[in-house]
């Protein structure tokens, strides 16, 4: 059968069959991971750590109920969810080359990027699901123990983390496209979230201070950093003169909008993980595989 | 099956080189496999045995010209590997079942997991009772056996097998190789291995390899002489 004779409809049909094999293959073996199951049980027993804990029960400067218990979960994850999903994605690509993974497996009828992005969504669906799990867990749990629901909040956080994971999904392929080893990928991972997190606010005033910097130069690149981003998105429901929120929040809170920060805080960091998906695949494409 | 041409080789490589870094690993290489061949692919350690396999398989970026089956190994990957069938030296860590990849190596070939587990079992592998291992947890005959039984049973028109017994035990090695001698004869056979002793009965010619390039290439007999 010539491949070339097929219509290009059943051409891509075909290629799709290829990217949902890849798919599936990577969900399953995520799945067979102690790992995956380790994240999931952290996620779900925090949550249920939380309401024995009675932190529902508890206020803290306007945050209360369920509102109280989703503000903290959204502040692990901000800790813990870009370094855990750098980390496990930049061994990916890097990884299965080094264990003779993908000499076999694009030794098969699939292209590249169907491999690429194969991997790439279910390494999203495997991060994603327990995290939305978890939070949606606590809003039945809220509902059966007639807590007040605050859906605004649940929408946002959901888009939020999905946008976050998105992001250092997109950035973590790209470091293992690019990385010569699973070593060198973890040192880059841990590089680019160290300087991130101290971008926060530490550099940031840092530098306005020192060489009296423009302002919006410096909201300008707090708003280039998806962690700055995040942190401020899931605040941004609260009043933006809490000062839980840090000095480059506060600005950046003073010079746009509640809403237009809202839409920009979840479209900025999927498009920035798209970008970097994109170019990695594109290095992928253009590269040796192996 | 992909036609192949009235005296077009399968795969045709002119002047291929392919350098990592400044270390020049295939040199300048041209060589022909042609429909039928079955062709022993010798040579030491970093001779390029591999890194030639990986070209035609579309895994590397190379000079030079190289076509599969008249096509771009890395332009048309995907037209070729439907007609590849391909057993790596070392067999892949998953940690998905027998049963998952079984599925997933039907879903991408089209062929039923029926035809694949009778190869398997054929080659003494009783497939059924690991269904529902995961892959890495085989021994490494276990592997192999289905890794060929994968190659085999999508009926490719190339066959390309790195060291492909070196984890079979003699028996099994026996059945394989009576296997592959009753192979499609119009297939291309390409058979990487250190020792050439242990596959000379299956092959026609034989074609040596030593820093990157082609030192011997020797026909023993036509392929229509061959009586395996």
């Amino acid at each position: 059968m010539l491949f070339g004779l097929i219509p290009k409809k059943q051409r891509r049909r075909i290629m799709s069959k290829g990217f949902k094999s890849i798919l599936v293959l990577d969900l399953n073996q995520s799945l067979r991971s102690k790992g995956f199951w380790i994240y999931s049980i952290l996620f779900g027993g925090f949550v249920a750590f939380m309401f024995v804990s009675g932190i529902t029960e508890t206020q803290i400067i306007g945050f209360v109920g369920l509102g109280r218990l989703m503000v903290t979960f959204m502040q692990v994850c901000m800790v813990i969810i870009p370094i855990y999903v750098l980390i496990t994605v930049v061994r990916s690509i890097v990884g299965d080359k080094e264990s003779n993974v993908m000499e076999y497996m694009l030794s098969l009828p699939v292209s590249l990027s169907n491999f690429y992005w194969g991997k790439f969504i279910a390494k999203f669906i495997v991060i994603y699901i327990p995290l939305f799990v978890s939070l949606f867990a606590a809003v039945i749990w809220g509902t059966i123990t007639s807590l007040d629901i605050p859906w605004d909040m649940f929408a946002l956080y959901s888009f939020l983390l999905a946008a976050m994971v998105f992001c250092f999904l997109g950035i973590g392929m790209f470091i293992s496209v690019y990385a010569r080893s699973q070593e060198m990928a973890v040192s880059s991972a841990f590089v680019l979230w160290l300087l991130l997190v101290a971008f926060i606010d530490l550099l940031l005033m840092g530098m306005m201070l020192k060489f009296r910097m423009n302002p919006s130069l410096v909201i300008g690149l707090g708003m280039l950093n998806p962690l700055q981003v995040f942190r401020v998105g899931v605040l941004v429901l609260f009043d933006p003169k809490l000062t839980v929120m840090g000095p480059a929040a506060y600005f950046v809170l003073d010079t746009v909008s509640r809403g237009v920060f809202i839409v920009f805080s979840v479209v900025y960091p999927a498009l920035l993980g798209f970008l970097f998906g994109w170019l990695g695949n594109r290095r992928f494409n253009r590269k040796d595989i192996i | 099956m992909t036609e192949i041409k009235k005296n077009t080789p399968v795969i045709r490589a002119i002047k291929l080189s392919k350098s990592f870094g400044k270390v020049e690993v295939l040199k300048q290489l041209s060589v022909d496999f042609n429909e039928g061949d079955r062709i022993a692919l010798v040579g030491q350690n970093g001779a390029g045995k591999t890194t030639l396999i990986r070209c035609i398989l579309g895994q590397y970026i190379f000079d030079g010209q190289l076509k599969v089956l008249d096509k771009d190994p890395r332009q048309q990957r995907v037209d070729i590997l439907k007609e590849v069938g391909f057993v790596p030296q070392i067999p892949p860590p998953l940690k998905i079942t027998v049963k998952e990849l079984l599925r997933f190596f039907s879903d991408l070939s089209n062929v039923p997991e029926e035809e694949y587990v009778d190869i398997a079992e054929k080659l003494g592998l009783q497939i059924k009772d690991s269904y529902n291992k995961p892959f890495v947890a085989l021994s490494g005959g276990m592997k192999q056996k289905l890794l060929v039984a994968f190659a085999l049973g999508k009926k490719p028109t190339v066959l390309l097998m790195d060291e492909p017994s070196a984890n079979l035990d003699p028996a099994a090695r026996e059945i394989f190789f009576d296997y592959l001698g009753k192979y499609n004869k119009e297939a291309l056979l390409v058979l990487s291995s250190h020792r050439m002793t242990e596959i000379e009965g299956l092959v026609n010619r034989v074609v040596e390899m030593d820093f990157g390039q082609i030192v011997l290439d020797k026909i023993l007999y036509p392929v229509e002489n061959m009586n395996v």
